[in-house]
């Protein structure tokens, strides 16, 4: 095919009465720099033209495709950020450090001298560390159990995985953007708690140098730094949970019983890593390695619990993003 | 690929099977380029399950798929618009982030044209005047409309459309054909399926009809109309007499009961040479009818069923 096939007065318009390429939406789409009359050839072929053949407007549409490979990933997180379940949830997560250092503020020291709350109280940078121990338990698995609900039973439940299907976005998309957008929601929901608990705790008991459990003092600068570890450490294994509720999320059409599914995983390994007896089984359970963020409080910094936790986490991503991927992209879609 | 393809869809042999129940059966579909195919069949026929397989949501157990020249589905689909099994949007989303959602999620489509094509897609189904409600708060009407605005956000050489007018009132049943219509003057070609043939008959240009798993007629409508055949019927006091005239006239599959005498007709038999020829040979002919059945009654015979027996 010449390039001059744009031409309308082309022979083969009157040869071939039905012509395969339709202009529905002509009137929207024909203004800009496509209008001039000296085009070269590659500028005919923008994705502005309409072009004659469908084989040819595929390419010509396909180099559009690298402007914006976000775009997908940004509608993905208005979609998670929107939803006002969503944000209820964020609200609880950011409740917690808040409730925790009230009431340390309130009622003082529980008096068992050692927690991390009683620290807290004479350094608001303690509280968000004590609001995600506390949570790391429960609140933001079950959290990034929800958000994994959703991304494919809730799409599949709903019927937008079929239109999503045929817009069409590739099966290995749309699980590498919805996984991203997991954990990007994980970070979302470890940075809320934070954030909130510096706020309150740096309301109620100011933010000073940090005294870390090994006697030594560090700097705020330090301080933020072993937060920001904290944050990633934490991240990571909600992560590793994220995977494995994308893999659940493949294999039905119902979010909720994904996400239950997601908390009985999260709930029977936390039994299991309080069997004594199965002592051998604990350091591969993800929720062993949960609270080896707490080193962060340790100087020097520790690395190898977290060194270990990760590679635990980055295990379980790796096994089940590419259960996920091998369940969901031979699935027939039938909703 | 100056290649043209000569097949807008064609499928060869395509069969899916879930267990041990064949729910399509070795299905060739040919649909030309520019064409308005209606694809019917009955409630349960497999029609859905075809279409999915067109549009690569579903895996054929055998067979191949060619679309506008590819055969990966994916390949084709950035060129179809597609309504599946009804429409499906984010429910607190309103009608107009639903579309921008589906552009964005399309590695094709151009974010800066993103809201001119968005609004044209709204503005062509008539529902711009309801683009900022959630989706929740549309009527079914509503929705399938926002379905097929969908399928019109980018330009299409192929529209393939489920059941689109289900749920609509008869207006809206006709608007939609209105549409189809001028999509397919645009130069698109329009797979539409239904089980109510009344509802398509007028728009379609090519036919196949689907029965509980297989093809059992295919093909243009004039050509599915001339396998109808006229039946020439007499009624008279001597149906004997009557049925060898139409014999000797080479009318073929003669018939004679109590009063009349019938016989398949092509157009070499004109009623009135046929009628002269009886009463010459002295029968008393009391009525004579060229009996032609509807596209309605060959699709009931076709499919073994009323349209609406399996609802």
């Amino acid at each position: 095919m010449s390039p001059t096939e744009h031409d309308p007065t082309d022979s083969e318009v009157s040869t071939r009465p039905p012509r395969p390429s339709s202009n529905l939406l002509n009137q929207g789409s024909d203004a800009g720099p496509s209008s001039t009359p000296d085009l070269s050839p590659q500028d005919l072929s923008s994705s502005k033209q309409e072009p004659a053949r469908p084989t040819r407007s595929l390419s010509t549409r396909g180099t559009s495709a690298s402007k914006r490979p976000g775009r997908f990933l940004a509608s993905e997180l208005r979609l998670i950020i929107g939803r006002r379940r969503n944000q209820a949830g964020l609200l609880v997560l950011a409740a917690v450090p808040i409730i925790m250092a009230i009431a340390g503020a309130v009622w003082g020291s529980s008096g068992r001298g050692a927690d991390l709350m009683s620290l807290a109280q004479g350094n608001g940078v303690l509280v968000p560390l004590a609001a995600l121990g506390v949570e790391i338990a429960m609140f933001l698995p079950l959290a990034i159990a929800m958000l994994s609900g959703d991304a494919i039973a809730g799409e599949a439940n709903q019927g937008t995985l079929r239109y999503l299907l045929t817009v069409p976005v590739g099966r290995t998309r749309i699980l590498a953007v919805k996984y991203l957008s997991l954990c990007i929601g994980a970070l979302i929901g470890v940075g809320t708690i934070v954030v909130a608990g510096l706020i309150a705790g740096g309301l109620l008991f100011g933010l000073g140098p940090l005294t870390t459990l090994s006697g030594t003092q560090l700097d705020l600068g330090n301080t933020v730094m072993r937060l920001l570890v904290g944050v990633a450490y934490l991240t990571c294994a909600l992560g590793a949970i994220a995977a494995v509720g994308l893999f659940v999320s493949t294999l039905t059409e119902q979010p909720i019983a994904a996400t239950i599914a997601v908390m009985i995983f999260v709930i029977v390994c936390t039994i299991l890593g309080a069997i004594e007896q199965l002592a051998w089984l604990h350091p591969w359970l993800i929720t062993s390695h949960l609270m080896a963020f707490a080193d962060v409080l340790r100087d020097p910094l520790p690395l190898d619990n977290m060194l270990r936790g990760l590679g635990i986490f980055a295990s379980y991503a790796v096994v089940f993003w590419l259960s996920a991927w091998a369940r969901f992209t031979t699935k027939d879609i039938t909703n | 690929m100056s290649e043209q393809p000569a097949l807008a869809v064609a499928t060869h042999g395509l069969t899916k099977t879930f267990g041990a129940q064949v729910v399509v059966d070795n299905l060739d579909l040919v649909v030309p380029y520019g064409a308005v195919y209606g694809f019917l069949g009955p409630n349960g026929s497999g029609k859905t399950t075809t279409i999915r397989m067109i549009l690569g949501l579903i895996e054929p157990t055998a067979g191949d798929r060619e679309l506008l020249g590819h055969d990966r589905p994916i390949a084709a689909l950035p060129r179809i618009g597609a309504l599946v099994e009804g429409p499906a949007f984010h429910p607190y989303l309103s009608g107009r982030a639903n579309l921008v959602r589906l552009d964005a999620v399309d590695a094709t489509a151009d974010p800066r044209t993103t809201r001119r094509r968005v609004d044209a897609a709204l503005d062509r189904v008539g529902l711009m005047a309801a683009a900022a409600k959630t989706y929740r708060q549309y009527s079914l009407g509503m929705r399938q409309r926002l379905a097929i605005a969908a399928a019109l956000l980018a330009p299409r050489d192929l529209l393939v459309l489920d059941e689109p007018t289900n749920g609509l009132d008869p207006q809206g049943t006709r608007e939609v054909r209105n549409l189809i219509a001028s999509l397919a003057a645009d130069g698109a070609t329009v797979v539409v399926s239904s089980h109510l043939l009344s509802e398509i008959e007028q728009i379609c240009s090519h036919l196949g009809v689907i029965s509980a798993g297989t093809m059992v007629a295919q093909g243009s409508v004039e050509e599915i109309r001339a396998r109808q055949q006229t039946t020439a019927v007499v009624h008279t006091a001597d149906p004997e007499q009557a049925a060898r005239v139409l014999s000797e006239q080479g009318l073929t599959q003669i018939e004679s009961g109590r009063d009349t005498a019938r016989g398949v007709a092509d157009d070499d038999h004109p009623p009135e040479q046929l009628v002269a020829a009886l009463v010459a040979a002295g029968v008393g002919v009391r009525g004579f009818a060229l009996e032609r059945p509807s596209l309605e009654d060959l699709f009931v015979e076709l499919t073994g069923e009323g349209f609406d027996v399996a609802h």
